[in-house]
C-alpha cells in the first residue's frame, strides 16, 4: 500500500527559488553549501488515499516542500533532511501500523502526520510505546496531553469558544439560539459538549441549544435544513455551530441556499471548512459564511505572501489554496527543526524536553510558543466567506491564546492541567488534589 | 401636511382664487421649513462613513444613506454589496469599479484614482443586514413592482418598528392586493416587535390575528417572540401564545407533505443511482462494483462540459447542464462497453471474480480521476433556473430537487421504452431468458451483451449529472452511491425496473418519515434493519420475478 516509500533530495535545479526560500526563514543570503552525511529520516504519515486524501494529501506535500527548503539551507545539523512518506489509507488500525513501521524500522526522528482524532488516537500507544514524537497539526476537540505529542493545532479554547463568543457579540449578530450541528464521531461531541456547558455558562437555556448529530458523508441535508429553519422561528436571533466534516459540507452548504437560507437570517460558523473545501464549492449563495481558525490564506502579511508564492512554485499550480493545517505544519516542522539544532542531536528525550518555550514566527504575524502542555499560542481569526472563495477576517483575538488541553467546561477535567515540565512531567495533573492522575492522557 | 394647508383655507372661504394663492403660499414656506433640516444633512455627507474601517460606521453610514435617498444612494449601496466599492486609504475618497474602469461613488463621474492606493470597503453581515434593509428602503418606493414585492418581503422578515413610517407610506400608494397584504403583515409584525411605540390592547390584537392570518415560520418567529414580550399587553400576549399554537399545528400537518416531498426526493436520487444497476447487476447479472465510478465519471462529464461551454460561450453557461446530460450518457455509455469487452466478458458465470474484478476497476477509475483532476472537490455551479425554492401551500419545493425527481421520472420512462418497444429491448430480453435460444435465433450475443452494459453505464453516467447538483463532486463520490444502489436494486427484486422504483421509494420515504423522529444516524440504522428484516422474510426482494427463466 505504500505509495512511494521514500522521497529522496528531489531535483533542486528546477526551482530556482533559494531567494525566496530564504526570504521564508527569515535567512539573509544564498543558499549554503549542500548537506552532506548521514540523512535524518522524518516521518510523514497522512492518508493519500481513502476518503481523507482530500485534506491530508496537501499536509504530506507541505512538509515534503519544508524538507526540501531546510535542505537547501543545508539541512539539518549540517546533514540532509529525508522525507519518508507512508500511506495509512484513512484507515485507522493501518495508522498504527505505518506509525509502528516508521519508529520501528525507519527509525525516523520525528513524525508529521494524522488529522482525524481517531487516526491520532489510534497511534498514540505506539508514540509512548516506541517514544516518538508526533506533531499534530490539526484543530481538534482537546481532553487530551500526551508527552509523545506537539500539538499545533487549534485546542477547543482556540477555536471553538472566540467562535461562539463571537456570535453571541453585537458584531456577530448577538444570536441568543444555537443549533450546533455535526458529524457523528469524536471531535464533534467532544467538542459539542464543551460548548453546550459554555453556553449555558453564558445564561443560554436548554431549549434554545439544538444538537444533531450526522452519519459521515451524509449528503440529503433536507430535514435538517428544515429543522433548522423551524428551530431559528423562535423569535430569538439564531446562529448555527457547524462541526461537520470534510465532504458532507457541500450538500450541506447547497441545501442551506437552495431553501433560501442566507448568512444574514441564520450565521453559519463552521470548524472545518477551509479554502480547500470551498475550491469545489460555488461559493456565491455562501457569501457572509463564517469559519473560525487561526490562519486564513487571505491574511496579508510579508511570512504569509512568500509561503504561498513558495507553495505556488513548489506545486506548479498557481490556484493552489494553502489553510489553516498547513500553516499549524509549517510552524511545527520549524520548532522541531529549531529544537534539534538546540540541542545538537535528534535524541527524542532531549528534542521532546528542548521544545517547550521555543518560539517561532507564525505565517499571519505573531509568535507560536511552545507550552508546558505541548500546544501553542495562537491568534484566533472569524472569516467571512466571500464570493472568490477566500475569506475575510472580521474579528481576531487582541493576542495570542494559549492552547488549553483539559477544558474547564467540561466538569471531569476542570481541574485538570498538562505539564510536561519538572516538577510536574505529568499530562493529566490536578490542581486541587495535587496529584498525577496517571499514564491515561486522554 | 402640504393637503391640510391646501384644503383648510380653500373650503372655508368662498374666495377661492386669493386663498388659494395663499395656500399655495403656505405650502411652499411649509416646505421650506421642512426641507431645511435635510439640505443640513445632505452636507453632512452620509457616504464618509464608508470610508472607514469600523463595521458599525459603515453600517450605520448605510442607514444614513437609505434615509437620505438620492439618485447615487441605490448604486453605491449595490456596489457596497457586491465588494465593488473601494475606498481610498487615506482620506475619504470612494470609488466604484464598473466593468470598463472606476466613477466616483458619490457623482458618478469616471475617474482614474490610484489603484494602489485603493481597498475594498469593508463588509460583515451587520453590514450586509443595513444595506439589504437600505435596499428595500429605496426599491419600495422606486423599485419594479417584483422589487417592490421583494421589499415589502424584507420589511416583512426584518420587522423593525423603525420602518413603520416607510410601511405607511408605502401602503397609503400602493393598490396592489398581494403588495398590500405584506405590507399590512410587515406592519403587524412591527408593531408586534421589541421597541414599537406604544399601541392599545386592540391594535395589538389585530396585528395577532393579522399574522395568525398569515401563518408561516416568520409569524411564528414574531408571535413566539411577542407571546413573551414584556411591554405587550397580558391579553396580547395570551392571543399571540394562542397564535403560536395554532401555526404549529398547522405546520405539523404541512410537515407531513413536506416529509413526503423530502422523502421522493431522495427517491428519486436513490432511483437514478439504482436504474443503471438494476440493468447491469439485474439484467445482466454482473455485481458491477464500479457502478458509483461510473456515476462519478458521470459528474466530472457534467463538471468537464460546463467548464467548456463557459470558455467558448459563457453567455450560455447556465444551460450547460442540458448540454451535460448526453455527454455524460455517450461518455459513461461508451466507458461501460470498454469494460464490458476489456474486462466483464472473460468473467460471466464467475459473480465472485466480477465482484473483485470491478472493484479492483473502481480503484483504478477512483485514482485515475484522483490523479487527472487533483483530489479536491470541483465547483459545478447550479445554474440560477435550477436554484430557489417556491412555496406549495405550506410546502417548500427546492426546485432542484423537482428537478431531479422529474428528471427520474424521465429517465425510467425512457429506459421502459427502450426495453419494451426497441428492436434492442427485446434482444436484451431474449438474451437474459435465454441465451442460447437466442443466439440460434440468429442474434449477436457478445454485441447485446456489450450494449446493455453501456447502455447501464450509460444510466449511471446521467445519475452522475443529477447527483452534481446537489453533491460533491470528488473522486469519492461514488462509494457514497454504491451500497445504497445495491440495497436498492436487492430491496426491490432483482431485474425488476418497478420494484427498483417501488424500492427507491420506500427506502426514500421511509428514511425521510424516521428521520425527524429519531434522527439521522438512528434512523439510518433503523431503517437498514427494516430492511434485513423483510429481506429474510422475502429473499427476492419486493417485486421477484417469476417464471422458468428465472430459476437457471
Amino acid at each position: 500500500m505504500t505509495m512511494s516509500p521514500r522521497f529522496s533530495r528531489r531535483d533542486f535545479t528546477k526551482f530556482s527559488l533559494a531567494a525566496s526560500a530564504a526570504m521564508l526563514a527569515g535567512v539573509k543570503g544564498a543558499a549554503a553549501a549542500a548537506p552532506k552525511g548521514e540523512p535524518i529520516r522524518i516521518g510523514v504519515l497522512h492518508s493519500l488515499s481513502g476518503t481523507m486524501a482530500i485534506s491530508e494529501t496537501t499536509l504530506k506535500d507541505v512538509i515534503l516542500m519544508l524538507v526540501e527548503l531546510q535542505n537547501r539551507k543545508g539541512g539539518v545539523l549540517g546533514r540532509p533532511l529525508e522525507a519518508v512518506v507512508v500511506d495509512p489509507a484513512s484507515n485507522w488500525p493501518l495508522f498504527a501500523e505505518k506509525a509502528r513501521q516508521l519508529l520501528a524500522v525507519d527509525k525516523v526522528a520525528s513524525v508529521f502526520g494524522c488529522w482525524t482524532s481517531v487516526s491520532r488516537k489510534s497511534v498514540l500507544p505506539v508514540f509512548e510505546e516506541l517514544n516518538g514524537i508526533l506533531f499534530y497539526p490539526v484543530q481538534y476537540e482537546g481532553q487530551e496531553c500526551s508527552r509523545n505529542v506537539f500539538y499545533t493545532g487549534a485546542a477547543p479554547n482556540q477555536q471553538a469558544i472566540p467562535a461562539v463568543d463571537y456570535l453571541l457579540s453585537a458584531d456577530g449578530g448577538g444570536a441568543k439560539r444555537f443549533a450546533l450541528i455535526g458529524t457523528d464521531y469524536v471531535y464533534p461531541r467532544t467538542t459539542n459538549q464543551i460548548l453546550q456547558n459554555y453556553l449555558k455558562s453564558k445564561g443560554i437555556a436548554d431549549a434554545d441549544i439544538m444538537v444533531n448529530y450526522t452519519p459521515f458523508g451524509q449528503s440529503d441535508w433536507q430535514t435538517i435544513v428544515s429543522q433548522l429553519k423551524a428551530f431559528g422561528s423562535a423569535g430569538k436571533k439564531t446562529a448555527v455551530v457547524s462541526t461537520i466534516n470534510g465532504d458532507a459540507n457541500v450538500p450541506f452548504y447547497k441545501e442551506l441556499g437552495a431553501q433560501g437560507i442566507s448568512a444574514t437570517d441564520i450565521p453559519v460558523m463552521a470548524f472545518s471548512v477551509g479554502e480547500e473545501e470551498l475550491a469545489g464549492m460555488d461559493t456565491k449563495p455562501l457569501v457572509g459564511q463564517l469559519a473560525a481558525w487561526n490562519y486564513f490564506e487571505s491574511i496579508d502579511s510579508p511570512a504569509n505572501k512568500s509561503f504561498i508564492k513558495e507553495w505556488h512554485t513548489y506545486t506548479k499550480n498557481p490556484k493552489r489554496t494553502t489553510n489553516d493545517p498547513m500553516e499549524a505544519s509549517y510552524i511545527g516542522f520549524n520548532l522541531w527543526v529549531q529544537a534539534v539544532e538546540k540541542v545538537g542531536s535528534t535524541d527524542h528525550d532531549k528534542v521532546i524536553e528542548a521544545m517547550v518555550g521555543l518560539k517561532q514566527p507564525n505565517l499571519t504575524g505573531g509568535t507560536a510558543q511552545v507550552l508546558p502542555n505541548h500546544h501553542i499560542t495562537k491568534p484566533v481569526y472569524i472569516g467571512e466567506i466571500q464570493d472568490d472563495g477566500q475569506f475575510n477576517v472580521v474579528w481576531q483575538t487582541p493576542k495570542e491564546v494559549p492552547g488549553m488541553a483539559w477544558s474547564p467546561y467540561v466538569a471531569e477535567t476542570k481541574n485538570l492541567i498538562g505539564d510536561w515540565t519538572k516538577p510536574i512531567n505529568c499530562g493529566n495533573y490536578d490542581t486541587v488534589k495535587k496529584a498525577c492522575l496517571g499514564a491515561k492522557h486522554g | 401636511m402640504a393637503d391640510v394647508a391646501m384644503s383648510g383655507p380653500a373650503a372655508l372661504s368662498g374666495r377661492k382664487m386669493r386663498n388659494g394663492v395663499r395656500g399655495i403660499f403656505a405650502v411652499v414656506l411649509l416646505s421650506l421649513l421642512f426641507i431645511q433640516p435635510q439640505h443640513a444633512r445632505a452636507d453632512e455627507d452620509a457616504f464618509a462613513g464608508l470610508a472607514t474601517t469600523q463595521f458599525n460606521t459603515i453600517a450605520s453610514s448605510v442607514d444614513q444613506i437609505a434615509q437620505q435617498g438620492g439618485p447615487r444612494a441605490l448604486p453605491v449601496l449595490r456596489a457596497l454589496a457586491d465588494r465593488k466599492l473601494f475606498a481610498a486609504r487615506e482620506g475619504d475618497g470612494l470609488f466604484i469599479r464598473t466593468d470598463s474602469g472606476w466613477e466616483d461613488a458619490r457623482s458618478g463621474a469616471t475617474v482614474t484614482p490610484d489603484e494602489e492606493n485603493l481597498r475594498p470597503v469593508r463588509v460583515n453581515n451587520r453590514v450586509r443586514l443595513a444595506v439589504v434593509a437600505a435596499e428595500a428602503e429605496l426599491e419600495l418606493v422606486s423599485g419594479t413592482p417584483a422589487e417592490r414585492q421583494a421589499s415589502a418581503n424584507v420589511f416583512y422578515q426584518r420587522h423593525d418598528p423603525a420602518m413603520l413610517p416607510a410601511i405607511d407610506k408605502a401602503l397609503s400608494k400602493t393598490d396592489d392586493a398581494a403588495l398590500k397584504d405584506t405590507l399590512l403583515n410587515a406592519r403587524a409584525a412591527a408593531l408586534l416587535s421589541p421597541g414599537a411605540p406604544a399601541s392599545d390592547a386592540q391594535a395589538q390584537q389585530q396585528a395577532v390575528a393579522k399574522l395568525k392570518a398569515a401563518g408561516g415560520l416568520d409569524a411564528r418567529g414574531v408571535l413566539a417572540q411577542a407571546s413573551t414580550s414584556e411591554t405587550l399587553d397580558p391579553t396580547t400576549r395570551k392571543a399571540a401564545e394562542a397564535a403560536v399554537s395554532s401555526i404549529d399545528f398547522k405546520l405539523k400537518l404541512w410537515g407531513f407533505g413536506q416529509d413526503a416531498f423530502y422523502g421522493l426526493s431522495l427517491g428519486s436520487v436513490l432511483l437514478l443511482a439504482a436504474m443503471g444497476l438494476a440493468i447491469t447487476f439485474g439484467v445482466m447479472g454482473v455485481i458491477n462494483m464500479a457502478h458509483g465510478e461510473l456515476m462519478m465519471i458521470g459528474a466530472y462529464t457534467t463538471w468537464l462540459t460546463q467548464k467548456a461551454v463557459f470558455s467558448v460561450a459563457p453567455a450560455l453557461g447556465s444551460f450547460s447542464l442540458i448540454l451535460a446530460i448526453p455527454a455524460a450518457f455517450l461518455v459513461c455509455g461508451a466507458l461501460g462497453i470498454v469494460i464490458e469487452r476489456g474486462l466483464i466478458r472473460f468473467l460471466y458465470g464467475r459473480p465472485l471474480e466480477t465482484l473483485l474484478a470491478t472493484w479492483g476497476l473502481s480503484l483504478i477509475l477512483q485514482q485515475v480521476i484522483r490523479s487527472l483532476f487533483g483530489p479536491t472537490n470541483v465547483a459545478v455551479i447550479t445554474p440560477p433556473w435550477l436554484s430557489g425554492s417556491f412555496h406549495l401551500g405550506g410546502i417548500e419545493v427546492t426546485i432542484d430537487r423537482l428537478a431531479i425527481m422529474i428528471f427520474a421520472g424521465v429517465v425510467m420512462a425512457g429506459l421502459m421504452l427502450v426495453l419494451r418497444r426497441t428492436p434492442l429491448g427485446l434482444e436484451m430480453r431474449a438474451v437474459t431468458q435465454n441465451r442460447r435460444m437466442a443466439a440460434l435465433m440468429g442474434i449477436r450475443t457478445a454485441r447485446v451483451d456489450a450494449l446493455t452494459f453501456g447502455l447501464g453505464s450509460g444510466i449511471a453516467g446521467l445519475a452522475g449529472v443529477a447527483v452534481s447538483q446537489i453533491d460533491n463532486v470528488s473522486p469519492n463520490l461514488g462509494q457514497s452511491y454504491i451500497i445504497d444502489s445495491f440495497l436498492v436494486v436487492v430491496f426491490g427484486g432483482v431485474g425488476n425496473l418497478w420494484g427498483t422504483l417501488a424500492a427507491a421509494a420506500t427506502l426514500g420515504v421511509g428514511g425521510k418519515a424516521l428521520e425527524p423522529l429519531v434522527g439521522a444516524v438512528s434512523g439510518k440504522i433503523l431503517l437498514l434493519v427494516l430492511v434485513i428484516l423483510y429481506i429474510q422474510r422475502h429473499p427476492r426482494g419486493m417485486f421477484p420475478l417469476r417464471g422458468r427463466g428465472v430459476e437457471s
